[in-house]
């Protein structure tokens, strides 16, 4: 049984790639689907894995959101011919760091221990979140280990 | 000893890849050989990249550069010519006022032109075998033929939406996304492929596109104005010939500014009923949300109210560009040895042969643009999309080069049908262009269209001779066109 993330990279013996498809229901508003996948019915806990997925969908929903902030920064970067972008980080993109900082906490504390492995969203277009499935430890070392590294490292 | 079982699998792994890239023996197994390439360079899209990445454009430019000369010489004339007599005459603010718009012009124009539209990246490979199971699964088993398109239905504020399956980028479409054949890219909310800007306007650069049209606007009737009242004042003190003679480059800016006028101004009206309806130019013309379709059709996207559309298109957030341009590819994906520049699919060790066929045209790119010499790496061309150009004369000669037309609109349609060859997407058969019943509701102003009747052929062939050729032409095309 895997223990942290470490222990992960140094023995990637990878079962499966389950993907989360998004939920285009409400338009195209960025979220994710809170279906749970079959697949991962033994490995860990669907309360979890649900309460993962709504957290990103929330805060999906916060930096997509079209409210005041949103409306000074495009007034704003309109009124400096949008040359401000040249210098100043939107808000996606702060809320995207937030987002990939959840990731990494949640990899930490929930999903290596139990041999998964989440994906940044916005590594895969904001497509899917790829949920990596390892095997025990104890396989040959010759299957992809190509998800470990780009799983974890950040943008 | 767990030091050794790590160390085995790393030395494995880097030896399979090396034999797999090179042939000669020589080779040892412990040098990394593969140098740190930036993600554009792995683009699998048609789409050339400048400044290492920073700048991401179409690949014909050459109508960008024409819009951009035409911007630039007729208000540096202005400036040179007009402002003085003007600032004299009138107010010293005229200059002001116009240096203000043409700023602004440019840096909206930059905007569009250099920035990613909101291209979707390519499935990965794993991804793309996940979708092909479900489909599967879904469609029962396929017996050889080829199956129908795939298509997945959603319902969104109550209206049924149909996402289509992407053949090239192996990926469902998000609603409103299309897939632009010129660059060869699935663009979020696209809206059109624009040659005048020299870059597709979807999600991302849609804004900065409006903003272009509607301060160029502004731009040109200033210009045509002030031009117009500096010779009729000038003509009362010394009369009109001498006027003429004093200051020629007045009668190129009218001509110019007339023309373009009718096709800027229009266009920028045509955008802001899109704007305030919340449409593209794509659902506009297919009729997507028309009341035509069926009684209880209606724009699922739109927030109800014009306001609020306006604002959500022009100041609402802008998301990031998620091909990460300059990003460093993953050295542990096995990439192909060939450089290439935008054509393999990266991640992947598949390199479809077509595509190796275009490399060297690719290689090739970058001497061609260096020759053009207007390239700084700062320039971005990118003109309104107009039904007419601005000189008023044909619109664009015979052997022109088919991205000179905002037509792409159409084959998202015959997407389905033609993905799966892949490079044949229209031949000049199916081709068709707006008919006057299609074009949207400003009377006779296509967004961006190809001028009625105007013929040409896309050529889908990854022919690195047929593409140096269409090149060339445009080129010609162009010299013909400024010749007028």
């Amino acid at each position: 049984m895997f223990h942290n993330l470490q222990e992960l990279r140094q023995s990637p013996s990878l079962a499966t790639k389950v993907f989360i498809q998004r939920d285009y229901s409400e338009g195209t508003v960025c979220r994710f689907q809170i279906k749970f996948p079959s697949e991962l019915g033994s490995r860990i806990e669907r309360t979890l894995f649900e309460d993962t997925v709504k957290t990103l969908n929330t805060y999906y929903a916060e930096a997509e959101k079209v409210g005041g902030q949103s409306y000074m920064e495009g007034c704003l970067a309109c009124a400096t011919a949008y040359f401000i972008f040249l210098c100043m980080e939107t808000r996606y993109e702060k809320v995207l760091k937030k987002i990939s900082g959840y990731i990494q906490e949640q990899n930490e504390k929930i999903y290596a221990p139990r041999g998964l492995l989440l994906t940044d969203p916005v590594e895969r277009g904001m497509r899917v979140i790829e949920v990596s499935v390892f095997e025990d430890r104890g396989s040959s070392g010759s299957s992809p280990s190509s998800n470990v590294s780009s799983g974890i490292s950040q943008r | 000893m767990l030091h050794l079982r790590v160390a085995e699998p790393m030395r494995e792994c880097e030896y399979s890849q090396i034999s797999t890239r090179s042939s000669t023996p020589m080779e040892t197994p412990y040098k990394k050989r593969i140098p740190k390439r930036r993600k554009w360079q792995a683009f699998p899209g048609r789409n050339k990249f400048y400044c290492n990445g920073r700048i991401m454009m179409a690949r014909q430019t050459g109508v960008f550069y024409l819009t951009l000369v035409l911007i630039l010489v007729t208000s540096g004339l202005f400036f040179a010519f007009d402002c003085p007599f003007l600032s004299m005459q009138i107010t010293p603010a005229i200059p002001v006022i116009g240096g203000v718009l043409f700023v602004f012009v440019l840096g909206t124009l930059f905007r569009t032109s250099f920035s990613d539209p909101g291209v979707l990246p390519r499935a990965t490979p794993d991804e793309a075998a996940d979708l092909e199971r479900q489909i599967d699964v879904a469609n029962g088993s396929s017996s050889g033929y080829r199956p129908p398109p795939r298509t997945r239905e959603v319902v969104i504020n109550g209206q049924t939406v149909k996402l289509k399956y992407c053949f090239t980028c192996k990926i469902f479409r998000p609603p409103r996304a299309s897939h632009c054949s010129l660059c060869d890219n699935c663009v979020e909310r696209f809206d059109h492929h624009c040659p005048w800007v020299g870059n597709c306007v979807g999600k991302r650069n849609y804004r900065f596109f409006y903003m272009f049209i509607l301060s160029l606007s502004f731009l040109t009737i200033f210009i045509f104005a002030f031009v117009i009242t500096h010779v009729i004042l000038r003509s009362h003190r010394y009369g009109f010939l001498n006027t003429l003679k004093d200051s020629p480059a007045s009668v190129l800016e009218v001509v110019v500014c007339f023309f373009s006028v009718w096709s800027i101004v229009g266009l920028s009206g045509f955008h802001t009923y899109l704007i305030s309806s919340n449409q593209t130019t794509n659902e506009d013309i297919k009729g997507s949300w028309s009341s035509k379709r069926g009684k209880g059709n209606y724009n699922p996207y739109s927030y109800g109210n014009i306001f609020t559309n306006c604002c959500a298109a022009l100041c609402g957030p802008l998301p990031p560009s998620l091909i990460d341009r300059r990003g460093f590819v993953q050295l542990d994906t096995p990439q192909p040895i060939t450089p290439t520049n935008g054509i393999t699919m990266y991640g992947s060790t598949q390199s479809q042969s077509h595509m190796a066929a275009a490399t060297p045209l690719l290689q090739s790119e970058p001497v061609i643009l260096t020759d053009e010499a207007f390239l700084p790496g700062r320039t971005s061309l990118g003109g309104p999309c107009s039904g007419a150009l601005p000189l008023g004369g044909h619109p664009t000669p015979p052997t022109s080069t088919p991205n000179l037309s905002c037509d792409n609109d159409m084959l998202p349609l015959r997407n389905e049908q033609s993905d799966g060859l892949r490079h044949h997407h229209t031949d000049g058969g199916h081709h068709h262009f707006l008919t006057p019943e299609e074009a949207p509701s400003p009377p006779g102003m296509l967004p961006c269209g190809s001028p009625l009747g105007h013929s040409h052929t896309i050529q889908g062939f990854y022919n690195p001779a047929s593409q140096d050729s269409l090149h060339e032409d445009s080129v010609r095309g162009l010299v013909k066109l400024s010749s007028v």
